[in-house]
């Protein structure tokens, strides 16, 4: 096409024309696809702003007959301690999970011997271990350790979830970083854990930010541990309310509704902030060793 | 990691006669004297993480293993005493009513999970391999049922497969497929189905994200060879994406094979295995016996059944991902 340019000057802008036009054709497709696909997300604000009796209309209001606020005044009021308890697990699990992982993946990284491997293996394995198992043998371990019913607890079980994928992310980009840096400093005098901190983790900071914002949705969003370490009532999560709420005889939707969607936006705030963090850290994650 | 081995000899010799200092930045895959001093010190940043896999995996397996031959209720935890009871527990598991419900739930609920987050996922990514515009922010918003709290997507699948005013039951009796509300969470029959609607459903972001990025990987020229030698849309899915995505795809099963068989959150939002136990997997079936039946030992030798599946598919993938790897690199 390009060679003929000059001989065929009126055809390439009609083609260009057409190309537009299907291309505008496959957003609209993908729109349609899209409010498939979503809907349930649509149906959460949309109940979020009912009154509790519009809820109980057939056929079910696909816009709210009347909107109010109502759901998000009284989920601020029950739901207030839940978000800061969430607050609490989702950050715990960050400062432990990063502690526990950036150095580990700073010296997976740089030995290269068998036992690197078998690590890595062992961490993958480890984190297949079904959170039932984990929380079981926990329980007994906490409750005679006295850790039961503490944010301790949950933070340091939902930890085991985050710390694997946070060692094979940072580990993936830190065997990247090239090895005569780590010389030319060496030659400097640097130490080791100078080099970590002065050179390792200033240049992971991509990986940092991927692994820290995995972990912070792990700890956010995780139900099972704070469930089962923690019957406290006052260290209950968002999850854990959610739960409670939508088990009870009489369910407040509305105020449910408006609760999850607090809940939700971590997630959807960490996507617009993060996009590229998030598909890089799914397919660090998914598909490298 | 690959260099010649006649460059690895002279560097070596120029460490052992003690003045490298020049050639200390080629590369070299042996260490030389001042890196292996320097291993010694890497392996104490390898200390945190080792305590935490011992205390938190190691131990609570074990563990976990130690209670499942024990009769271990509530009461253990206060007196400190668990009798050993051999594979009595075992012999209670099989015996127990609900648990050939939990294991074929189990494997019907991974099977369609996997099928139709693997399918529609699969969808699409090739959907997506197209550029139009506004692409990349249609393919964020998708990843939100992923990215949120499962208990959240639970709670509006409750809502919207609601007998009298849900919109599922709106959906399907406007297009005249049935005249009675279906109960999609308290027919026995259906509960099972419920829970699988919304856990494909919660699946699909996943599948699709790692699909794409294993199409994007395949050379663009691919297909425009294929295109000149007047290769339709299917030819080139069948002849070129399909047989290049085999390693991501097969990665992708067998990732979500482990994490099916390991979902709870879904599970309880939605039914909490009921009613009456029909829409346990084994997973949930082990919950609810340490947590609500408050047999502990039982519940441990339920976990045990399903840490042995989900052993054996982790290092099948392991194995594959491994080998993948290996290949990739040469």
């Amino acid at each position: 096409m390009n060679t003929l340019g000059t001989t065929h000057l009126p055809n390439p802008t009609h083609r260009e024309t057409r190309r537009r036009l299907k291309s505008l054709g496959w957003t609209l497709l993908a729109i349609i696809l899209l409010g498939f696909m979503l809907f349930p997300l649509y149906w959460i604000i949309n109940i979020s702003l009912m009154h509790q009796t519009d809820i109980l209309q057939y056929p079910p209001p696909f816009v709210p007959p009347q909107l109010t606020l109502d759901g998000y005044r009284s989920a601020l009021t029950t739901a207030g301690e839940y978000i800061q308890v969430s607050l609490i697990y989702g950050l715990g699990t960050v400062i432990v999970t990063l502690l526990i992982a950036a150095p580990a993946s700073y010296a997976l990284a740089k030995i290269h011997t068998r036992l690197v491997s078998f690590m890595l293996f062992a961490l993958i394995l480890a984190q297949m271990a079904p959170g039932t198992v984990v929380a079981n043998s926990l329980y007994a371990a906490f409750s005679r350790l006295g850790l039961l019913n503490s944010y301790l607890a949950v933070i340091l079980a939902d930890a085991t979830i985050a710390v694997p994928f946070a060692i094979i992310v940072m580990r993936a980009f830190m065997v990247g970083i090239p090895r005569e840096l780590f010389e030319a400093a060496t030659v400097d005098g640097a130490g080791q854990w100078r080099i970590f901190r002065s050179i390792v983790l200033p240049l992971s900071r991509t990986a940092i930010i991927t692994a820290s914002l995995f972990s912070f949705l792990f700890g956010w969003g995780d139900f099972l541990f704070a469930l089962t370490l923690n019957s406290d009532p006052h260290h209950t999560p968002i999850t854990v309310g959610i739960y409670r709420f939508i088990g009870s005889f009489s369910v407040e939707w509305p105020s449910v509704m408006a609760i999850a969607v607090i809940a939700s936006v971590p997630a959807v705030l960490l996507l617009v902030v993060a996009q590229r963090y998030i598909a890089a850290g799914i397919t660090t994650g998914a598909i490298k060793e | 990691m690959k260099s010649a081995p006649k460059q690895d000899r002279d560097d070596l010799a120029v460490v052992r006669s003690g003045k490298g200092a020049a050639t200390f930045a080629a590369p070299s895959p042996r260490l030389p004297g001042w890196q292996r001093r320097d291993r010694r010190i890497s392996f104490l940043f390898l200390v945190p993480a080792l305590i935490f896999v011992l205390v938190f995996y190691v131990y609570p397996i074990a563990y976990n293993i130690l209670m499942s031959v024990t009769r271990y209720t509530a009461k253990s935890f206060v007196t400190g005493e668990a009798p050993f009871v051999g594979l009595g527990n075992f012999q209670r598991l099989v015996n127990h009513p609900s648990f050939g419900t939990s294991v074929s739930n189990t494997i019907a609920f991974t099977l369609g999970s996997l099928f139709f987050q693997f399918t529609i996922g699969l969808a699409f990514a090739l959907f997506f391999q197209r550029k139009f515009p506004l692409s990349g922010v249609f393919r964020a918003l998708l990843l939100v049922p992923w990215l949120m709290p499962v208990i959240v997507s639970g709670a509006v699948w409750v809502r919207l497969l609601d007998m009298d005013y849900g919109v599922v039951n709106f959906v399907v009796r406007t297009l005249g497929l049935t005249s009675q509300p279906i109960a999609w969470l308290t027919d026995p029959h259906l509960a099972p189905i419920s829970v699988l609607i919304a856990n494909i459903w919660i699946g699909i972001p996943f599948n699709m994200v790692v699909l794409y990025g294993g199409l994007q990987a395949i050379p663009e020229s691919l297909y425009e060879a294929a295109a000149i030698d007047g290769a339709g849309s299917w030819q080139r899915f069948r002849y070129i994406s399909w047989p290049l995505l085999r390693p991501v795809s097969t990665v992708v099963l067998l990732l979500g094979l482990v994490y099916t068989l390991k979902v709870f959150d879904v599970i309880m939002a939605i039914t909490r295995g009921g009613p009456a136990n029909v829409s346990h997997t084994l997973n949930t079936f082990a919950y609810s016996l340490s947590f609500t039946t408050l047999d502990f030992g039982l519940g441990a030798a339920a976990g045990d059944v399903l840490m042995a599946v989900v052993l054996v598919f982790g290092l099948i993938y392991l194995r594959y991902a491994y080998g993948v790897e290996r290949e990739l690199t040469g």
